[in-house]
């Protein structure tokens, strides 16, 4: 079940006028057509569901209501649909984060090697005040994460798409100052 | 070679040979390593010969159940008029197991030529590789070995000029452990919650998209080549020990430990040398207390009798624990198990996909009551509540994620009892061990 990151505390309340969605697969744009390819793999389009939501969360860095909709009617399923899939992986964000993601792993074999105290690193260097939180610059985000496969490199920090194996909270300055 | 370490030499790496060396990532460097002459080879045999071969070598799954590869092959009904699939299993999300993630970064071709082999064996023209969402690298290296080997010819339409049809895809999974059960794996893959199937029907006959369907772990279909290429009494030689579990096995070591990282040794080997002279003992002034051998959810055994097992799938189930996928997680005397343990359950519930009710109030209580002691605020009376959810939770839901949340924690009190009584004796909250 989805416990991602919650819905930043210092955001600016939600206005109602909007911009309209710009949709993702656009006919005849290199997404529309990436997914029309990735779709010939598979005996059921449905089953693109998974790699679409990555094409929406690559460009948009999050997935909105609206996003969510514009895949379902690429796919031939309902918004709620595609929420009820949105809501069950960890890794789709249902909210905006800040421009690094981290997540350290906490679980047993990380949590011998001192896991908690990297957790307590980066929220002091980031800025962050909680877990799950936005630095107020926009720059940073900091989970927990559940086991992330790389055990026997305690403790792991995945940072958007990169792994960084065996941090200790003496790193975390410089892991952070590096991060472009 | 070896990753991190280079290999010990004691084991025998068969798999792990080439981790840590770049170059055999290629195709030209996969091939100069003898890279697809089993798929070659293969291509030219009847598919039941390969299935026949399998079971002949003695191989067990390797992602956790063990049970015989060949034996799961066979249930695929060639020539049944419908389409089939194989599943490769790389959603290791296994809490301590860390073995296909370094199959994939390194040798990659050898889990592409595996995944070829395979289908072809099972009737199956495409084959999906699931790998968790987090491994970007695995997936990166594996997109590019793909690529390779599709410009190549080697699969595609006209696999290595055989007029056989094999397609390898992979399939990017989004952050969920209970993927790695392999109905909710086919769930996911189909574009839908990750929630576990009631079995039967089982996959072979009612399987990916209602069709019949193989799946097999990472490790598994990568040792497959080899199988072909030495022959399957090569392989099945490959045991010190009981006769049901053969060839070599890649165990993933963390934890309190000097030496963590991925070892290679055949069937049988004597866990005590292996923990102490592979894996270099515990750390400076400290000892080893317990261990969780097979990935976090299979029963916790003390140091005691570890060093009694033989390692294979009969030597850990003689101390009441199983091989599981070979996650060894160890706990030193600094260690507080309650702490342990409590952290573990709570991973569980975490995972709970929520489906069966005895799983998602069962783990979530079991981790309340775990957390409430571990911060002195427990009684002798949450101990046989605990044991009152386990039972709930063991055999009475659609997977077994229930169970495995059950049994560290059952095994971790009935060993470690002194140290859960010592805290709700004392009424005090503890980050480290405790007097037993």
């Amino acid at each position: 079940m989805s416990h991602g990151p919650s819905a930043p505390a210092h955001a600016a309340p939600a206005h109602h006028d909007h911009a309209p969605y710009a949709p993702v697969f656009t006919p005849g744009s290199a997404r529309s057509n990436e997914l029309a390819d990735l779709i010939t793999r598979y005996p059921d389009q449905r089953a693109a569901l998974l790699p679409a939501l990555w094409m929406v969360q690559e460009d948009r860095g999050w997935i909105s209501d609206d996003a969510m909709r514009e895949v379902g009617d690429q796919l031939g399923c309902t918004a709620a649909y595609v929420k009820g899939v949105v809501t069950f992986y960890t890794m789709y964000h249902q909210h905006p984060v800040g421009q690094h993601f981290i997540q350290v792993c906490t679980t047993s074999p990380c949590l011998c090697a001192g896991a908690d105290d990297v957790v307590k690193a980066f929220l002091e260097h980031t800025g962050c005040k909680e877990l799950g939180l936005t630095s107020p610059d926009g720059k940073y985000t900091v989970i927990e994460v559940e086991c992330l496969g790389a055990c026997g490199f305690a403790t792991p920090v995945q940072i958007n798409d990169e792994y960084v194996e065996s941090v200790s909270p003496a790193r975390v300055p410089e892991i952070l100052a590096n991060l472009k | 070679m070896g990753y991190p370490h280079k290999s010990h030499p004691r084991e025998t790496p068969v798999l792990s040979k080439h981790f840590g060396d770049p170059a055999a990532r290629t195709l030209d460097g996969w091939k100069a390593r003898g890279g697809y002459k089993a798929l070659q080879q293969a291509l030219a045999m009847e598919p039941t010969a390969i299935v026949d071969a399998v079971k002949a070598s003695g191989l067990r799954g390797r992602g956790g159940a063990g049970f015989p590869t060949g034996l799961k092959w066979s249930f695929m009904k060639i020539g049944d008029g419908k389409p089939h699939y194989l599943c490769c299993n790389a959603d290791e999300s296994e809490p301590g197991t860390f073995k296909d993630r370094e199959i994939m970064r390194w040798t990659p071709h050898a889990l592409i030529e595996g995944c070829a082999i395979g289908a072809y064996a099972i009737g199956a023209e495409t084959a999906y590789i699931y790998v968790r969402g987090e491994f970007i690298e695995p997936i990166k290296r594996l997109e590019d070995a793909l690529a390779e080997a599709r410009a190549a010819g080697i699969i595609g339409d006209n696999a290595m000029g055989s007029g056989k049809k094999i397609d390898v895809w992979v399939h990017r999974g989004a952050g969920a452990y209970i993927c790695g059960e392999e109905t909710a794996l086919m769930n996911s893959l189909e574009g839908k919650r990750g929630n576990p199937r009631i079995k039967p029907p089982f996959p072979a006959v009612n399987g990916l998209f209602g069709q019949p369907t193989t799946i097999n772990n990472v490790e598994t279909l990568a040792a497959i080549p080899h199988i072909l290429n030495n022959g399957a009494e090569w392989y099945k030689a490959m045991c010190l020990s009981s006769p049901k579990s053969n060839g070599s096995k890649l165990y993933s070591v963390c934890g309190n430990v000097s030496r963590p990282g991925n070892y290679e040794v055949v069937m049988g080997f004597s866990f005590k040398e292996f923990l102490y002279d592979l894996c270099g003992g515990p750390l400076p002034g400290r000892k080893f207390k317990a261990l969780i051998p097979g990935g976090s959810s299979v029963p916790v055994i003390t140091s005691e009798e570890a060093d009694t097992v033989k390692m294979d799938y009969e030597g850990f189930m003689e101390v009441g624990t199983m091989l599981g996928s070979g996650g060894v997680i160890i706990f030193d005397d600094a260690q507080s198990m309650p702490r342990q343990l409590a952290r573990l359950a709570r991973f569980y519930a975490h995972e709970s996909c929520a489906q069966c009710t005895q799983c998602r109030e069962g783990t979530a209580w079991m981790t309340k009551i775990l957390e409430r002691i571990v911060a002195g605020q427990g009684t002798y009376e949450d101990l046989d509540t605990i044991f009152d959810l386990a039972e709930n939770m063991t055999g009475k839901t659609i997977c077994v994620l229930s169970d495995s949340c059950a049994a560290p924690v059952t095994s971790g009190i009935n060993k470690f009892r002194g140290e859960f009584e010592a805290l709700i004796k004392g009424k005090r909250s503890s980050t480290v061990a405790v007097g037993v």
